[in-house]
């Protein structure tokens, strides 16, 4: 199955990517995606996690299709 | 209102979802702003020029040359003095109607759970997470509307939560509070604008909230990226176990 794993912010300047197609057999959940894609690092914390565009955490199993999202915190003020 | 209300605020007025109806609720409303930084000074700009009837403004810092980049409520001649004081004479020039009250302190926690319950809404622009996490507790405990918002580099995050809503997440389901370590703008930089943006999206909300409409941000997570001129909407559910939320609010009737 294809999911689409995109990144934002600082994440997307930190891995050079803003877009990843991930083909997968078996389902994954967000963390093991993380893994797959940013050569197994760890998930770093805190971070936001959405699944079409809703906000899950780290073991949501993830379905065909779907697309993935990574935020950085931001607290600035 | 007399004439000069009626003449001051009459483009606001004129939208039907306001009327001089809405325009007097914001009169009698009284909002919490934390933080005079990037953030809460289009807050207060706006919240004073729209005529929100009192202000209670809270920052323990002083004006430096490096805030004036963003933080406008503030200007050159400020350098030095308190953030409160130097914001109230901003307000009270642009509007002189305003209430305004100084809280030249950091907040903690307990100084918030007494504060909190005193005002119709609280506006987060506070720049750590220790803050954001004291200001959602009180919030929460006393079902106290919040309307938060962060920026960083090119980027902001704006929520509302509405706790006396038991459907309404709260800032602890969105964030874990264990290893919550951020950067700050003196690190990591910060555009300009980009607190202007999401400061005034703080106070359109803050409005609406206020005026009792039903469309807020509550339950969503809106995301703005300036670098690439994308906004993103993401639906924040509440956190069935959040211990902050969770089981306070499961005692309320909802709204």
């Amino acid at each position: 199955m294809t999911i689409t794993v995109k990144f934002f912010a600082r994440l997307r300047e930190e891995l050079g990517k803003s877009e990843v197609k991930l083909e997968t057999e078996k389902p994954l959940t967000v963390a093991q995606i993380w893994a797959l894609v940013c050569d197994d690092a760890p998930l770093p914390t805190p971070i936001l996690m959405a699944v079409n565009l809703e906000y899950v955490d780290q073991n949501y199993l993830v379905q065909e299709g779907d697309e993935v999202a990574f935020f950085p915190p931001v607290t600035g003020g | 209102m007399d004439e000069t209300q009626l003449l001051r605020y009459s483009r606001q007025i004129l939208l039907p979802d306001v009327d001089v109806k809405g325009q007097l609720k914001l009169a009698h409303s009284k909002v919490l702003i934390v933080g005079l930084g990037g953030l809460g000074s289009p807050v207060a700009m706006y919240l004073s020029a729209a005529g929100v009837g009192h202000l209670v403004l809270a920052d323990c810092d002083r004006v430096e040359l490096s805030n004036l980049q963003r933080q406008i409520v503030h200007d050159t001649g400020k350098i030095g003095q308190s953030k409160t004081l130097s914001a109230q004479s901003t307000l009270k020039a642009l509007n002189p109607d305003v209430q305004i009250t100084l809280l030249n302190e950091c907040l903690d926690q307990g100084a918030l759970d007494k504060l909190v319950p005193s005002v119709d809404v609280v506006v987060d622009g506070s720049d750590n997470f220790a803050t954001r996490f004291a200001i959602n507790a009180a919030c929460v405990r006393g079902g106290i509307p919040l309307v938060s918002g962060a920026a960083l580099r090119w980027h902001g995050q704006v929520a509302v939560f509405l706790p006396a809503d038991s459907r309404s997440p709260c800032y602890r389901c969105l964030y874990d509070d264990k290893d919550a370590e951020a950067e700050m703008c003196s690190e990591a930089g910060i555009l300009a604008p980009t607190v202007g943006v999401i400061g005034s999206v703080q106070a359109v909300e803050v409005i609406k909230v206020l005026l009792g409409m039903s469309d807020t941000l509550c339950g969503k997570l809106l995301l703005f990226d300036a670098y690439s001129l994308q906004w993103r909407t993401l639906t924040l559910p509440k956190d069935p176990v959040c211990p902050v939320c969770s089981q306070i609010s499961s005692t309320r009737e909802p709204l």
